[in-house]
């Protein structure tokens, strides 16, 4: 089939950018989005031209380094997948497909489809974790987890960070994110002691960021490839609260 | 040069708590004076940067990816083998080292097996400690599943992925280190190149992969967690980005390459769909559990599946291999595969591909039970081929999947070169010639949690901080210099070759000719071609754009002209190796039914690979293997 993208270039952080027009005129149905991508690189590269700039690494839609706007849409049109799974096959011949990257004022453009996703480390570094030191473990058998919340806590863990909830909502807030990290962790015995200081950390560190606040869009959870539930951001609001109510925010101490 | 593995005296059983005993200790005060790089940042790197980090010593890690937490451990699915016996079925400790010598052919080093046998039990409560989320019981108790090439159940595991979970319980302690100010993560840093000085590892130059910049970076250890090579076939399971580049730098500064031509074919991954195709996909061993391997009896028989009667299908692994049936280990699958497809009764395009088929069990266990144990897998399947696993038979073929071979290591984890320490896939240690399903994530983990903390003491012990090189050292600006002008001679060549082109040929060349069979003329050909398309690559390919910024085609060039390389040492390696062994097999060297044939007599060894130029042939070196407790025998899954 053929097709014409319509692809956002931009040379550097502080390039305006603009979006181009490239025709491809031998799309097959069994390439993934990026495979369409790469070949269109090899002809770019040969042409003498700059190929378009994406990350990706897994291809598999678990490392969650790939991620654009296909069409205005987080990871393209098919529900629950990412752009590296994105097959051709649910495009039609003819169509005109805008590609640009994910835009949230904290997630700025590198290059290109490439945007700086290091904030969501500074997030998770700021409390999403259980201090667990290596060595001090007790036998994993030891502590029952019932399987519903076991399953419960998976769900929430299946979140790969790719940012597709902060480029869909229309705050660019990253409550989807930081929720599924706090429930996680939060429904689980071992992250009890931390749960609420968790919580107090992360959400403190979101706004530090520049991410903006929650209004229940839900635009997030359509987006997400996983399919990671708005419900944790209601797990994260009351964590927040009840941290905020019995607890002061603490800093993190190594002991 | 002689090779000394450092094993310790000793009943297998208590080397290790000997081995602890006996190793020098770093006084808790002087730690944080030491300062340890560690590139990678996969289950082996994370895991020995959080460990590291809470000790006490400085921790700098790199990165090529823009977060940690998106290494390619994040892709394994299947599981992680742990010695807990929670089954009550007859696992031990010692049952896990025996399967796991045995599953490797006889080509790994006993005691470090021992210890990854006797460590594995605390990899699972650590993991648990820090929230990964395994699968339970109803009971609440964890939950097993028996993988590829066991009889047992032990394999723990968090739905499809379970390599993600990991992960991220590595990355969420490394964080907090971060936090804390004990470690850093440099991300979206290239290490191109060792530096060494002295007969000792010193530090790395690194480029940043956002400006271009190449920086120095000094330490008084350096870890290499990068990972397998598996990507010089191009068309490999692994990520995209994975890459030999940071092993074979060290190597060309010195540090032997062990066993290269050790790779496994992984016999369950989604076939080849196209020219265009940039990687293959993994679909979980532990689909041979319920699913049944089979191809049409009759050559060339193009009748869908559902069409071919029960008594026309050929169960070929269930008749030959009785006792293990569709769970033989993965070169035995993968090689029957070829094998009935070379004799034209594939199925699908090419007829490069036989079923794996779930219509029995999904009648026994019902859709239901299917989709729980399956159901992401059975998803990915259907969104990349447009087909139902639950309605028609899933289409697969081998693929390569894992390198077992890497820099060489002695059983403190550490390189030939002082200070140079190699952890996880990157290095050759556990696995001898085939490793055993959903133990890559146990090694990683034993490595990085358990074996370096200690070892990398022992290490540091005997050298001073005052006397780490200043990142201005001579061996420092000469590396850089060297770094900058490959850099440069790469961008200049402006010829009329993608590097992708280039990888592409390459990596046929390499499944062709060194793939699931190996012959002395194959070899002997790829040995020929290889230099004549690495001296193409280095007239002929175009890499756009400048050394000064975020350039992926300069990248890609870098890897590949490394790739090239290592290519000819693998198939050398292949070549000098006349035996067929796990995932090695020589078509010369086959038992009268077609198995592999192992020569203990003459190459019961570690081949160790020294470099001495990219024109001159390498030096091999070898570490005879003992067997003091398993016995070596012919491996039988009849
Ligand atoms: C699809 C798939 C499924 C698998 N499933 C299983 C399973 O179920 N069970 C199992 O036991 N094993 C499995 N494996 C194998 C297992 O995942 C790997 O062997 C293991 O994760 C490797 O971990 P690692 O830490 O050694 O390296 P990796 O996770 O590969 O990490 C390498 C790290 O090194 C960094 N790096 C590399 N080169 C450089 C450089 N030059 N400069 C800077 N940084 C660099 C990368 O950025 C990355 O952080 C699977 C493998 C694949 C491909
Ligand atoms: S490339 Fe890993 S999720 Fe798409």
């Amino acid at each position: 089939m053929k097709l014409t993208l319509r692809i956002w270039r931009q040379d550097g952080p502080r390039d305006k950018g603009k979006f181009v027009a490239y025709p491809v005129d031998d799309v097959a149905e069994d390439m993934s989005f990026l495979e369409m991508l790469d070949v269109l690189n090899e002809r770019l590269t040969l042409k003498g031209e700059r190929p378009v700039a994406f990350d990706s690494d897994c291809r598999e839609g678990i490392c969650g380094a790939c991620g654009f706007m296909v069409s205005g849409v987080a990871h393209g049109p098919q529900k629950l997948t990412t752009a590296c799974q994105l097959f051709m096959r649910h495009f039609k011949d003819g169509e005109t497909v805008v590609v640009e990257p994910f835009r949230a004022r904290a997630l700025p453009v590198l290059k290109d489809l490439i945007i700086d996703r290091s904030a969501l480390d500074a997030i998770v570094q700021a409390g999403g974790f259980i201090s667990a030191r290596t060595g001090s473990a007790p036998e994993a058998n030891a502590m029952l987890i019932a399987k519903p919340v076991a399953d419960r806590s998976m769900d929430a863990a299946a979140c790969i960070g790719c940012g597709a909830c902060i480029a869909a909502c229309p705050n660019a807030s990253a409550m989807l994110f930081t929720a599924a990290k706090v429930s996680h962790l939060g429904l689980l015995p071992q992250g009890q002691p931390e749960r609420r200081q968790r919580a107090l950390r992360m959400v403190a560190k979101m706004n530090e960021l520049g991410f903006g606040g929650c209004s229940n869009h839900g635009e997030c959870e359509a987006a997400c490839p996983k399919g990671i539930s708005i419900d944790f951001i209601a797990r994260l609001n009351r964590d927040y609260l009840s941290g905020s109510l019995f607890e002061k925010p603490e800093p993190l101490s190594s002991v | 040069m002689q090779l000394n593995s450092k094993v310790p005296s000793g009943p297998i059983q208590g080397k290790w708590e000997k081995h602890r005993f006996d190793m020098k200790l770093v006084n808790p005060a002087n730690k944080r004076r030491y300062k340890v790089i560690i590139v990678g940042t996969g289950l082996a790197g994370a895991s020995a940067g959080a460990s590291l980090a809470q000790m006490g010593y400085e921790v700098d890690c790199f990165c090529f990816q823009d977060s940690a937490r998106r290494a390619h451990s994040i892709a394994a699915q299947g599981g992680i083998n742990a010695a807990k016996n929670y089954q009550n079925d007859g696992d031990s400790v010692y049952r896990l080292f025996y399967d796991t010598v045995k599953g490797g052919d006889f080509r790994a080093r006993e005691a470090n097996v021992y210890r990854l046998a006797e460590i594995s039990a605390s990899i699972i409560d650590q993991c648990v400690a820090l929230g990964v989320p395994f699968a339970r019981e109803y009971s609440g108790y964890l939950a097993n599943r028996s993988f590829g090439g066991t009889q047992v159940s032990r394999t723990f595991y968090a739905r499809g992925q379970t390599g993600q979970q990991l992960l991220l319980g590595a990355y969420s302690a490394l964080s907090r280190e971060v936090a804390l100010g004990r470690a850093k993560v440099n991300t979206r840093s290239e290490m191109v190149d060792l530096v060494v000085q002295g007969g000792r590892a010193r530090g790395i130059i690194v480029r940043d992969l956002v400006t271009g910049e190449l920086t120095a970076h000094s330490a008084d250890a350096v870890v290499l967690a990068t990972g397998g090579y598996s990507n010089v076939f191009y068309l490999s399971t692994n990520a995209k980005g994975c890459n030999a580049t940071a092993i074979w730098r060290a190597h060309r500064k010195g540090a032997l390459f062990a066993n290269p031509c050790f790779t496994q074919i992984h016999p369950t991954c989604i076939p080849v769909a196209g020219e265009h195709q940039s990687k293959l996909t993994l679909m979980s061993e532990s689909l041979r559990n319920d699913g049944r391997i089979w191809v049409p009896k009759k050559k060339g028989d193009t009748r869908p599946a559902a069409q071919i009667p029960e008594a026309e299908r050929d169960y070929y692994l269930e008749r030959k291999y009785p006792a293990f049936g569709n769970l033989v280990p993965r070169d035995v699958a993968s090689r029957n595969a070829k094998e009935v497809c070379d004799g034209g009764r594939g199925v699908g395009p090419g007829g490069l591909g036989v079923y794996l088929d779930f219509a029995e069990a999904i009648g026994r266990l019902g859709e239901n039970v299917i989709r729980e144990r399956y159901g992401n897998l059975f998803e990915m399947y259907d969104r990349i081929t447009a087909e139902d696993p639950y309605r028609q038979p899933m289409r697969i073929y081998p693929a390569i999947h894992y390198a077992m071979g890497g820099l060489w290591v002695d059983y403190n984890l550490m390189s030939n070169l002082e200070g140079l320490h190699v952890v996880g896939e990157a290095n050759f240690s556990d696995h001898g010639a085939n490793r055993l399903g959903a133990s890559a994530l146990m090694q990683g983990l034993a490595d990085g949690y358990f074996v370096l903390p200690y070892t990398i003491g022992d290490t540091l012990a005997r050298v001073s901080p005052a006397d780490r090189l200043k990142p201005d050292h001579p061996a420092f600006t000469e590396a850089l210099d060297e770094a900058k002008e490959r850099g440069r001679r790469l961008l200049g060549i402006n010829g009329k070759r993608t590097v992708d082109s280039f990888h592409r040929e390459l990596g046929k060349l390499l499944w062709d000719n060194c793939g699931m069979a190996r012959s002395k003329e194959s070899l002997t050909e790829a040995l020929a071609r290889i230099p004549q398309i690495r001296e193409e690559f280095w007239a002929n390919v175009k890499v756009p754009g400048g050394a000064s910024e975020l350039n992926q085609s300069l990248e890609q060039a870098g890897r590949v002209a490394d790739f090239m390389e290592l290519a000819e040492l693998l198939c050398r390696d292949a070549l000098t190796r006349e035996e067929s062994c796990g995932g090695h097999f020589r078509v010369e060297h086959q038992t009268e039914e077609g198995e592999a044939q192992r020569d203990d007599a003459n190459f019961s060894h570690a081949a160790a690979w020294e470099f001495t130029g990219a024109d001159t042939a390498p030096i091999l070196h070898k570490e005879p293997l003992e067997f003091e407790y398993v016995h070596p025998a012919q491996r039988s899954y009849k």
